[in-house]
């Protein structure tokens, strides 16, 4: 006989019950996993006591000594410690991310879209371009851009000067602007005028979906933006001077220094990942059904805006996982710095403080840490983007 | 690319040993050598006259010859090694995992190196001190000119430190452009992106060999830093960390008693004590060390004297001709080489 509970289900055992049951097996594998974490991490630390390697965390604040070439924030090799040098060399590596992802970005939606234009000539040139980039490994390109590139400039005494700026095969220098008491409230007013512009396009879109007529954006756009800043930059009478580079014996010193490590880095990651990306626009622009821009076309609008407004918005939700596996791909390559000689994470806490403390257990550790964060934070921020301009469906 | 790798896969067994339990500092490696059959030697692969594989991609240098000395030691046969190249950074952490039985890669005795880093120096092969190569054209006559200098250098070095140290007290500026290889840094060098290049003494000779124009660089005579080379061992084993230190020891020994590669069969007639302690004729002291009464007759026969070894592969018999200076023996020319008395 069945016994009816209350609420009319069936009355099982908990041991049969799917629920229970689940609850119990994830608690007992997550358990398990502790366990075995705890036990190898214990494991690790008796092993590298036995075998007299130092372990543990306290190399952290002990004095690095060793010098880096490009560091963001305050570094010195006689005083800071290999934490410093920690957090000097992911900078170092978020700099060439976040500019790579915009460089490859930008390229990649050009050279896409040059994959499916009507001319030639363009079509062509943008598929040789796909062609050659993805089937030569990066690291050749690294090399090649960077001996390229050393080649290709000046010596320190044939510097190419243009206004204050030098160029040579130890980098580009430039005039770094330094601005005096006010500068606050300049980029107090910077903000306000971009959030004003982000609310006029807000109100513009609302009054286009209302009316038909949208009221004039690119203009406001930048008149709200700059406006504010423009006019506290003169009410605020804020100074500037400029750090100009000087040419020394040996080397520029001063001013603002793009090392040939960084730009070489950054450009070929650009130019190698933006043929990647280029595929995946292309094949996001070719997933959208002709039907849509010949409905587009019957509507009257104009080719530029069939694009825009009709092809583009529909092509992203097929754009943005291979993108996002391309920014990914982008950041993951970028250790690839070691070969010549950029200062990136990898380079200067898995190689030289791991080199000095001899503790690899405890800094890839670290450092795999760390690629996980950036990758785990750069997908979430993908995949919100892309459930925001997912088609609703309807 | 493979560099980064290597790194991740050493550093992943450095962990996966300590994590699994598996001992890497086992006590036991001169068993573990001689049922392999094989010694496995860390060395350097691209830095001539110390170790760098000829075109048939036979080892070449006085570390390589100091594997293969241990090798005759242990197996009678020098070509028992095998030769894993390594760059600096990944060197400590290849010994460590016990991906290799020793490292002899012109490599510094350091204090951290000999505790933190869980390491044993078994003797100094080569006494040697850190130098500058500059292009002629820059008309310097010392290392004190450098100030404001962009130097090239290669990661996970002492070198890499003294630099900075050296500039700081001299209270120069300085910028350090740091390589993972020696190649990618020599190469930087080469192409201008630095004024100076840095490393040991003896290797600027070598790498300045490789240059496209190697006339067209000098070396300052300012030296630095003190860089003891010497074979390094995984510490907790004491016999295994003897035998290396001993090899080295009957070579210098042999250099003393003048027991080269062609008289060493003649010297085993010979009575005078201290060359029959040496070749095993009396008494029994590498057996002590778990090898033959013969450990130094093997060394000798198959690889030669410290003399020998020496001018062979930096000295006069090289096209480095590197004079013998401190690694002059001791007993004859107020050299630093000496060993302890075999007995
Ligand atoms: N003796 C120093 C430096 C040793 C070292 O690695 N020197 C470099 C510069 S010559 C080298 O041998 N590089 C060759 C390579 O990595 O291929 C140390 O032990 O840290």
């Amino acid at each position: 006989m069945e016994r009816k509970s209350a609420s009319g289900k069936p009355q099982v055992s908990l041991l049969y019950d799917r629920k229970v049951r689940s609850i119990a097996i994830q608690t007992l594998l997550c358990v398990v996993i502790l366990f075995l974490v705890y036990a190898a991490a214990t494991n690790a630390v008796d092993n590298l006591a036995r075998a007299k390697i130092a372990s543990g965390f306290g190399f952290w604040n002990n004095i690095a000594g060793f010098d880096i070439s490009q560091t963001l924030i305050e570094y010195s090799s006689s005083a800071s410690t290999y934490g410093q040098a920690f957090w000097v060399g992911l900078w170092n590596t978020l700099l060439v991310g976040a500019i790579g992802i915009v460089g490859a970005t930008v390229i990649g939606f050009i050279v896409g879209i040059a994959r499916l234009s009507r001319n030639l000539l363009v079509r062509r040139a943008a598929s040789g371009y796909v062609e050659i980039v993805r089937n030569i490994p990066l690291l050749l390109q690294l090399l090649f851009w960077y001996n390229a590139v050393l080649k290709a400039l000046p010596e320190m005494s044939n510097s190419l000067v243009v206004v204050g700026a030098y160029l040579n095969n130890r980098g580009l220098f430039l005039p770094k602007p330094a601005f005096g008491d006010g500068i606050g409230q300049v980029l107090i007013a910077l903000a306000v005028g971009i959030a004003a512009a982000i609310a006029w396009r807000w109100f513009a879109n609302r009054r286009q979906a209302a009316t038909g007529k949208r009221p004039p954006v690119l203009l406001v756009t930048l008149v709200l933006v700059f406006g504010p800043a423009i006019l506290a930059f003169m009410i605020m009478n804020v100074q500037v001077h400029f750090d100009l580079p000087q040419s020394g014996r040996f080397n520029i010193r001063g001013g603002l220094e793009v090392l040939p490590e960084f730009a070489a880095l950054t450009f070929g990651l650009v130019i190698y990942t933006a043929a990647f990306i280029a595929e995946a626009v292309r094949a996001g622009i070719s997933s959208v059904s002709r039907g849509q821009t010949e409905a587009a076309l019957a509507l009257g609008l104009r080719p530029r805006f069939i694009l825009r407004l009709v092809v583009v918005p529909q092509a992203m939700r097929v754009i943005i996982p291979p993108l996002t596996n391309q920014y990914l791909n982008l950041v993951k390559n970028s250790t690839l710095a070691v070969a010549i000689g950029y200062p990136d994470l990898v380079q200067v806490f898995t190689g030289t403080v791991l080199n000095l403390t001899g503790q690899a257990v405890e800094v890839v550790a670290i450092t795999m840490a760390v690629y996980l964060t950036i990758s785990l934070t750069t997908s979430l921020l993908m995949n919100w983007y892309n459930a925001r301009i997912a088609l609703v469906e309807r | 690319m493979k560099r980064a790798v290597t790194t991740f896969v050493l550093a992943a067994m450095v962990g996966l040993g300590a994590a699994v339990g598996a001992s890497v500092a086992s006590a036991q490696t001169l068993n573990t050598v001689k049922t392999r059959g094989i010694l496995n030697c860390g060395s350097n692969g691209t830095l001539a006259g110390f170790g760098l594989p000829d075109a048939q991609g036979n080892w070449t240098g006085l570390d390589a010859d100091f594997c293969r000395a241990l090798a005759a030691a242990i197996f009678d046969d020098p070509n028992k090694v095998k030769f894993v190249p390594l760059t600096a950074k990944d060197r400590f952490t290849a010994l460590q995992s016990g991906d290799v039985d020793v490292l002899s890669r012109n490599t510094t005795w350091t204090a951290s190196r000999d505790s933190s880093l869980g390491l044993n120096f078994g003797a100094v092969t080569y006494y040697d001190g850190q130098g500058f190569m500059v292009r002629k054209a820059l008309k310097l006559n010392s290392a004190l000119e450098l100030n404001d200098a962009a130097i090239c250098v290669q990661q996970g070095t002492t070198t890499e430190l003294n630099l900075a140290d050296y500039f700081r007290a001299n209270k120069m500026k300085l910028k350090t452009v740091t390589f993972a290889s020696a190649n990618e840094a020599l190469r930087a060098y080469d192409t201008g992106r630095c004024d100076a290049y840095t490393t040991d003494a003896s290797a600027l000779y070598a790498e300045r060999m490789r240059l496209a124009k190697s006339d067209d660089h000098i070396v300052l005579p300012e030296i630095i830093s003190k860089e003891p080379l010497g074979p390094a061992v995984r510490q907790g084993d004491d016999q295994w960390f003897d035998i290396v230190r001993w090899t080295h020891y009957a070579m210098l020994t042999a250099e003393e008693l003048s027991i080269t590669k062609a008289n060493v069969d003649e010297q085993l007639k010979s009575t005078f004590p201290d060359v029959k302690r040496l070749l095993g004729t009396e008494g029994n002291y590498g057996e002590q060390f778990g090898l033959t009464k013969d450990w130094a007759y093997r060394i000798i026969k198959h690889v030669g004297n410290y003399a020998e070894v020496f001018e062979k592969n930096v000295g006069q018999g090289s096209p480095m001709k590197i004079d013998r200076g401190a690694n002059a023996l001791w007993t004859t020319k107020g050299g630093l080489q000496y060993a302890p008395p075999i007995r």
